[in-house]
């Protein structure tokens, strides 16, 4: 081989842009040969390790802010867009391995494995984020999805964690299809899988909107993204999965990999079909309404708390949408600030439920948190918190980030919209107070004594309430680092 | 001092609230007396601002202060905009003086987590009194909604036996009202960015200077003017008003009256009105005509009313109507009627909830048909109650008078004179529900044996009755202290309401065509 040539490729590879998920693969690695010689219910040692690599990621990730990337022959970019999404990752997962530990205890699976499991999530979601190419990009979801199937069936003798399991990797595996597919349609119509380069060739052609092909392929993408941020009406998999999965991954999917999504979905649709936008921002448009909609009706029925969040999280995903509705910078910033604050108050929330739950889990219902409040003052105030932050309350870092994508939409002229979403805000108050009017105003009808704190799921807990009240009440620094964000 | 008056006294309370987080939740004496230290403490300081004659001579906004709070770039911009004018002024320190008066009042009745219901009362004042003083429209809100949450847990927690339903119903009304408010308020600041007047944030002055056009106004207005009718609460949205009064503990019933249903109306007369003046023009008839309603309807309502509680709320649906009413006058005697009316409703409604509280913690029950005679057992408290009753019927002499009177003379004088008419009569009917209401209490003989035990009230209920009752004259019989701060900004507020040209620019044509489009 021509010696240039290979001195040309490795210049082009530039670690450099991968760096914060070489770093965890490292660790992750390395954490699964410490987990192989660890005894069976010893495992904290590794859920600390993990929280050390997450903690060392994000300084590698952070030193990239303003720093720009491009490594592979373009085809990964460690720009802030990617940065941002890498933190949220490394947020989201942090915080659900913190609340990890006592909880596998608790469920009878000690397992080491789980740790370095969710570091691969993490690294695969980054790749996410960070990738300019539609291959990278799949790359990424692929490492991402493949860890979350065997995460979420991770009780395997559990029939629910099981179907959870199963039903999510069948439905990804589908919905991977679709995106593959599109993918291969786009590389038919283009002949380039860059993102950048798609844009490219998309602006020099004339009749794009009769171009079949062309439209099944970002279709047929776009809905494999939709999947995987569970937008109606792709969403059918999200309740039983979430209800199944173990409530810490729970958590974290309806946060991390979720925000990696957005992340794929977000960079793909804006670089490449700027020029179909019209068409689009109408689907969008639907889609959101439809997310939202889907979500807050289907959660006011249901009397299972891990369900009705699960619901709650899909009509998270249409608020966030009104974001790409918007289709201008304050809007996308807002979706970027929204993901943030959903990572801090919904695994917040379901940290809370991790304490509060039994053995299996049957507790957590309506009526199995009557009078938690008086019984775990500091529990119930925490979930109160948090809950009046994913209703969008002020002085809440939820109202901050609401307000931001509406903002974006009513710049925009989606004045409908925006209507559309506050009256849906309006719904949602009534099945997250209904939790509070439970833990409050009916009496208690146990005593909550297996409730014990450990250190590690309240340090979760205390960071995602510090998060929600600082994101609330001074979200200045972290809204403007979202504007830088948008490329 | 000035230069952060406000701040502290907004803040004060939330300090005293972290403070009471760390009071052992079995000291009940101490929790209560420290609750009440800390609300007497920030009476004090501000008092200050009621004896500054500065509002006597100025109308403008007064104590100042503006932080940047949150600015990223073009995208949007908050400030930490706070003032107080001879409008608010009123109300900041009713604020601050109902608080203490109701914390004494919770001595007996609030038996069960004491500590929680502190804190809760505390943020409440936090929330009520930022919502008086904040000049920037994205801080208001956030005090607004503030609001919601500790009244949400003082109703379901230590309210009555349908305390969850009042509750619920309590917050979703409110909270769906203001979020279409929410919406206005983003769309009001994307106009001014767009059609390019200088603004800084969500200055609410700054937006008075726009010149919306009137199918915008058209809109704006009926969000915020509807927000606004929820709180008051105004006919045919005031069904939330009558559950959560009646379930609320009486502490509860006594901020809500006194306080939280002044944020609507004065919501009115600092957002809604000034901001969209032409859109009022055509509004103030039907508003008008609502108010008018809700004051027939109340009383009619009230009169009918077998629980004293159920009286009392409705009666306030009755009460604000007339506080509506003259602010709608748009006059001079209309506006200052409707705002001391305002002080006036906090005052004489929040004793009549007192009261209901006091013979309720004796007999545990508030129902009409099972008192009788109490004046022969309870002679102080029939005399407080008769002084109460009579401010709330508007005898002269009293605040009440004052307040109506001047209400249905601005009404006289505007062009709404039939309503005033109409209004008229529910004067008479507050007399036929009120007084038909202790005649069936206090007079005439004890015929229920559990009554012949009752014990008068005590030094503490005294005390905590004497403060109002002193307003109740002082505004009844020399009211020109309150109204002498409050004139100036009146007028500044009419003259610029008035001057606005009712005209719609063509330059911003171009601008509401692309905000407006419906997407």
């Amino acid at each position: 081989m021509d010696a240039n040539l290979v001195q040309e490729a490795i210049q082009n590879v530039n670690l450099q842009a991968i760096m914060p998920s070489l770093v965890l693969c490292v660790f992750g690695m390395a954490l699964l040969l410490v987990s192989v010689f660890t005894p069976r219910g010893k495992t904290s040692h590794v859920a600390w390790l993990s929280v050390v690599a997450l903690v060392i990621t994000g300084f590698v990730t952070l030193t990239a802010w303003n720093n720009p990337q491009a490594g592979f022959a373009g085809s990964v970019v460690l720009d802030n867009f990617a940065t941002f999404f890498s933190m949220i990752c490394i947020i989201a997962a942090a915080l659900t391995i913190l609340m990890s530990d006592e909880y596998l205890k608790r469920e009878g699976y000690p397992v080491g494995e789980y740790y370095p499991l969710i570091l691969f999530t993490t690294a695969g979601a980054m790749w996410m984020a960070s990738g300019t190419d539609l291959m990278t990009i799949f790359l990424g979801l692929e490492v991402l999805s493949v860890s979350l199937y065997v995460l979420a069936g991770f009780f395997r003798r559990q029939t629910r964690s099981n179907e959870a399991g199963l039903k999510y990797f069948f439905l990804g595996a589908f919905s991977t299809g679709f995106l593959l597919y599109g993918v291969a349609l786009l590389y038919g119509v283009t002949g380039t899988t860059k993102v950048a380069g798609i844009a490219e060739f998309v602006k020099t052609m004339p009749d794009l909107t009769s171009n079949l092909m062309f439209l099944a392929g970002a279709g047929l993408l776009i809905t494999g993204f939709l999947f995987k941020v569970a937008a109606a009406p792709f969403h059918m998999w999200t309740p039983d999965v979430y209800q199944g999965a173990p409530t810490p991954i729970t958590a974290f999917m309806s946060a991390g990999p979720k925000a990696a999504a957005f992340a794929a979905f977000m960079r793909v649709t804006i670089v490449s079909f700027d020029s179909i936008q019209t068409e689009l921002v109408t689907v969008f448009w639907v889609l959101a309404v439809l997310t939202m909609t889907v979500g807050n009706f289907i959660a006011l029925t249901q009397k299972d708390v891990k369900r009705m969040l699960a619901y709650s999280s899909i009509s998270h995903a249409g608020y966030a949408l009104i974001g790409m509705v918007a289709w201008n910078e304050v809007g996308w910033s807002g979706i970027m600030f929204y993901l943030l604050v959903y990572t801090f108050m919904n695994i917040g929330a379901f940290a809370v439920l991790v304490l509060v739950g039994k053995k299996g889990e049957d507790n957590l219902t309506l009526d199995g948190l009557a009078g938690m409040g008086y019984k775990r003052p500091l529990m119930g105030v925490a979930l109160c918190i948090f809950l009046f932050s994913l209703m969008g309350m002020p002085p809440t870092a939820g109202f901050a980030a609401k307000f931001y994508v509406f903002a974006g939409a009513i710049k925009a002229g989606y004045i409908w919209l925006a209507i559309i979403g506050v009256m849906n805000s309006a719904v949602s108050l009534y099945y997250y107070l209904r939790v509070m009017v439970c833990m409050y105003f009916k009496d208690p009808q146990e005593d909550f004594s297996w409730v014990t704190m450990n250190a590690a799921t309240t340090i979760s807990i205390v960071i995602a309430l510090a998060g929600v009240l600082l994101l609330g009440v001074l979200p200045g620094p972290f809204m403007e680092m979202a504007m830088l964000a948008v490329f | 001092m000035a230069d952060y008056l406000l701040s502290l006294i907004i803040f004060f309370p939330l300090l005293g609230m972290l403070f009471v987080l760390f009071i052992p939740r079995d000291n009940d004496g101490l929790l209560k007396g420290f609750t009440l230290v800390v609300s007497l403490v920030t009476f004090v300081i501000s008092l200050p601002l009621a004896f500054d004659n500065i509002f006597a001579t100025s109308g403008g906004m007064h104590y100042r202060e503006f932080y940047e709070w949150i600015n990223i770039g073009d995208y949007f911009q908050m400030n930490y905009n706070l003032g107080v004018d001879g409008i608010s002024l009123w109300l900041v320190m009713l604020t601050t003086f109902i608080m203490p008066v109701t914390v004494l009042s919770t001595w007996k009745s609030v038996q069960k987590n004491t500590k929680g219901f502190m804190a809760l009362l505390l943020l409440l004042e936090t929330a009520m009194l930022g919502a008086f003083v904040a000049l920037d429209l994205f801080l208001f809100y956030i005090f607004w909604e503030l609001m919601l949450i500790p009244m949400y847990f003082l109703i379901g927690i230590w309210g009555g036996k349908n305390r969850i339903y009042a509750a619920v119903k309590f917050f979703i009304f409110t909270a769906v009202g203001s979020l279409l408010m929410l919406v206005a308020i983003i769309f009001l600041y994307y106009f001014a960015v767009e059609s390019g007047v200088q603004i800084s944030g969500f200055g609410v002055h700054d937006f008075y200077k726009l010149d919306l056009p009137y199918n915008a106004q058209y809109w704006l207005f009926l969000a915020f003017a509807f927000s606004f009718a929820i709180k008051v609460p105004m006919f045919p949205v005031h069904t939330w008003l009558p559950d959560a009064h009646t379930e609320a503990p009486t502490a509860g019933s006594v901020i809500l009256a006194a306080v939280m249903l002044k944020m609507g109306t004065y919501g009115y007369v600092r957002f809604a009105m000034p901001l969209f003046p032409d859109a009022l023009q055509t509004f103030i008839p039907y508003l008008a005509g609502l108010s008018v309603i809700g004051i027939v309807y109340g009383s009619l309502v009230a009169m009918m009313q077998e629980d004293v509680k159920k009286l009392v709320a409705y009666s306030s649906v009755a009460h604000l109507g007339f506080v509506m009413l003259g602010v709608f006058a748009m006059n001079q005697q209309g506006m200052a009627g409707g705002i001391i009316q305002m002080v006036n409703h906090g005052i004489s409604t929040g004793a009549l909830f007192l009261i209901v509280g006091f013979i309720y913690e004796r007999r545990h029950t508030r129902l009409i048909s099972e008192f009788g005679g109490l004046a022969h057992k309870m002679p102080i408290f029939a005399t407080i109650f008769l002084i109460v009753t009579f401010s709330s019927v508007g005898l002269p002499g009293t605040n009440g008078f004052v307040g109506e009177f001047l209400a249905l003379v601005g009404a006289f004088e505007s062009n709404l004179r039939w309503f005033a008419v109409v209004a008229t009569s529910g004067v008479i009917f507050a007399a036929v529900y009120m007084l038909w209401m202790y005649q069936r209490v206090m007079l005439g003989k004890v015929t229920n044996p559990a009554n012949e035990n009752l014990k008068d009230l005590s030094l503490r209920e005294i005390a905590v009755m004497v403060p109002l009752l002193l307003f109740v004259f002082w505004i009844g019989v020399y009211p020109n202290t309150f109204l002498d701060k409050m004139n100036p900004a009146i007028e500044q507020l009419l003259n610029q309401m008035n001057n606005k040209q009712v005209a719609v620019v063509e330059v911003y044509q171009p601008v509401v065509a692309k905000l407006i489009e419906i997407k």
